[in-house]
């Protein structure tokens, strides 16, 4: 669907004729990503992390698939293979740090994105479904960087495997038989480094598919915009090409800019210097953390010290943590505000931001040695997060009084819109439907 | 039309209203569920541990050199297995300490053998998230209650391997094991 001024599809000559009417597929790409697609004409940068997290994604599956081919899936030679890849392979070095780091930087940018979501309401409807695919895509993202990481069959990633099938054991009666049915055996080895390169090869193309089902149910009601105002009129979209195509480009080379900084300069400051020793399961390091971006559902997990009511304090740490990304799927659910965007919302922009510093909090005390002070600030964070969602949000939805809402996108833009109508016209306001400043929000 | 005129036709209903086409639905469904279910049960059960993998799981450790106070570390399973030879004085700590208050409540005498109390055998994977405690080792931390110490998240071992302190929720695992002879025990 689109909306109806969106311009048609033409085609230029007579093959292309012959191929649309055949297979419109150059029709599909003109209204999906092309002029085809009007879009709200006031999206600040937070709308170009959809085409970054796009790109992440294909730098991951290209590179992904060439270190497939220099790497042994092999308990007994993983490590080699990897150093191999390092040392010998023609610019293998540079292959696997663009693949490690790029994990790196996709994480990153689908945490701006999520977060964009959150402050903008883009998960209110109608923009429901996206918001639940978008978190598929999530969960699926970290189910794949978990495998990936086992790969190398260093000591972090042998006992990040360890650890994270153990949470599995943490299941009532049946945990134990589903932990070494993960695993192929009793602990992480062979079978189990198998599964994953297959799973790790999988996932990324899976994602692939759901990224395509999350963009189709985007450009059903189009695209949301910082005013959260649906768009009314021509006057307040841009043709998708050429405006954000240019825009989305500007985007992809800072992006690149900073991605390679990391790659060619610090390519292992986000690693652990442990996953350098080969795996040995006689020895556990002295301390495991998982790569940072499971930091704050790590800190979660760790955050149960004492068992709750009748629930062992493992098992309440493993529901706690996939609780804490369940969460987001009832979202639009919980935050029942008819406003979508935080700029107009003062209640709920300041949750916003307590929750973006929990989250730091929660990703720094992951991050540190299970000890004191780091379990107390992981517990009281952990309490905040789960509040953040299932009681300070909903509360803020009720008992809020949002901002006066511009008329209109072209409104917000250019501060005032002919298409106002009278009652609604700054000339004639209606108490409570104008702000004058409202432009200045956006 | 076409349904109706089946339905009405008199040739096809039996005397009970069961249609012939009922008959075939309902056989040719069950019969396709029955095969999925079989397509599917090797498709999962090929995960399991493999026979090679189940074939591995025993060993026999010579214990002859371990000295009271001292512990090795064996492989059972791919995974460390503790053997160590308890001192009069930890063997009594361990049997000092009600066992009720325990939070996997167990005495030093269910987790040995008769007649050979002082050789305590547990897995070395801690039942928290399956880090290998510290304890076992020359030098290493015993944490505070004289047994072993997980780095991992702290969970801390008695002198029986019983969790005493932190979030592991059951003792060190006792493994199955028999004494072959004095200086030879056969785990698993």
């Amino acid at each position: 669907m689109s909306f109806p001024w969106a311009q048609e599809y033409k085609p230029a000559n007579a093959f292309t004729q012959w191929v649309d009417e055949r297979l419109p597929l150059p029709r599909l790409v003109y209204n999906a990503v092309g002029a085809g697609y009007p879009v709200p004409r006031n999206l600040n940068y937070f709308w170009n992390f959809g085409i970054l997290a796009g790109l992440c994604l294909g730098l991951q599956i290209v590179t992904g698939i060439i270190l497939a081919m220099h790497y042994a899936a092999n308990a007994g030679v993983a490590f080699d293979s990897v150093e191999h890849i390092m040392r010998d392979v023609n610019w293998g070095w540079m292959l696997r740090y663009a693949h490690a780091n790029g994990a790196s930087a996709f994480f990153v940018v689908i945490y701006i994105h999520i977060f964009r979501g959150f402050f903008y309401g883009s998960y209110k409807a109608p923009r429901e479904m996206v918001w639940l695919l978008g978190v598929t895509i999530f969960l699926l993202m970290m189910a794949t960087a978990f495998m990936g990481y086992v790969l190398p069959w260093g000591q972090m990633s042998f006992w990040g495997a360890k650890v994270i099938t153990g949470l599995f054991g943490a299941i009532p009666l049946v945990g134990e038989p589903i932990q070494q049915w993960l695993l192929g055996g009793f602990a992480p080895d062979n079978a189990a480094l198998n599964r994953f390169f297959s799973l790790h090869y999988l996932l990324p193309f899976v994602i692939a598919g759901v990224v395509i089902l999350h963009i189709w149910a985007l450009h059903i009601p189009g695209s949301s915009n910082p005013t959260g105002v649906e768009v009314k009129t021509e006057s307040d979209t841009v043709p998708f090409y050429p405006y954000f195509v240019a825009k989305d480009g500007w985007a992809v080379g800072a992006f690149a800019f900073l991605y390679c900084l990391v790659l060619f300069f610090f390519p292992n400051a986000l690693g652990h210097p442990d996953n350098y020793i080969p795996a040995n399961p006689m020895s556990t390091p002295a301390h495991i953390v998982p790569e940072w971006y499971f930091w704050p559902f790590y800190a979660i997990l760790r955050a149960f010290t004492a068992d709750f009511f009748f629930i062992p304090a493992k098992l309440m740490g493993v529901l706690a943590m996939f609780s804490a990304i369940l969460v987001w799927f009832f979202m639009p659910w919980l935050d029942r505000s008819p406003v979508r965007s935080g700029a107009y919302r003062p209640l709920y922009r300041k949750a916003f931001w307590i929750l973006v510093v929990d989250a730091l909090v929660l990703g720094y005390c992951g991050g540190a040695p299970a000890a004191e002070p780091y379990v107390m600030i992981s517990q009281i964070a952990s309490i905040y997060y789960f509040a953040h969602f299932l009681i300070i949000v909903p509360i803020i939805s009720a008992i809020e009084r949002p901002d006066p809402l511009p008329y209109s996108i072209t409104e917000a833009v250019l501060g005032k819109d002919e298409n106002v109508p009278l009652s609604a016209s700054p000339t004639a306001p209606f108490p409570g439907t104008q702000h004058p400043n409202a432009h200045g929000h956006a | 039309m076409a349904e109706e005129a089946v339905t009405e036709s008199p040739d096809l209903v039996h005397a009970d209203g069961v249609r012939r086409r009922d008959f075939i639905n309902i056989a040719a469904v069950s019969a396709a569920g029955v095969a999925g279910v079989s397509i599917l049960y090797p498709l999962i059960s090929q995960m399991s541990a493999s026979a090679d993998v189940l074939a591995a799981s025993s060993t026999e450790v010579d214990i002859s050199s371990i000295k009271p106070g001292q512990a090795i570390k064996g492989v059972f399973r791919k995974q460390p297995v503790f053997i160590r030879n308890l001192t009069p004085k930890e063997i009594a700590e361990a049997n000092a300490v009600p066992v009720d208050s325990l939070r996997d409540p167990q005495s030093l005498a269910e987790r040995t053998k008769e007649g050979k109390e002082n050789w305590l055998i547990t897995m070395g994977v801690c039942t928290h998230l399956g880090c290998v405690p510290l304890g076992a080792g020359e030098g290493e931390s015993k944490g505070e209650f004289g047994g072993y110490f997980c780095p991992c998240h702290g969970s801390s071992y008695d002198t029986a391997a019983r969790i005493r302190k932190g979030p592991a929720p059951k003792n060190l695992e006792v493994p199955e094991y028999a004494f072959t002879s004095d200086t030879v025990v056969k785990i698993g």
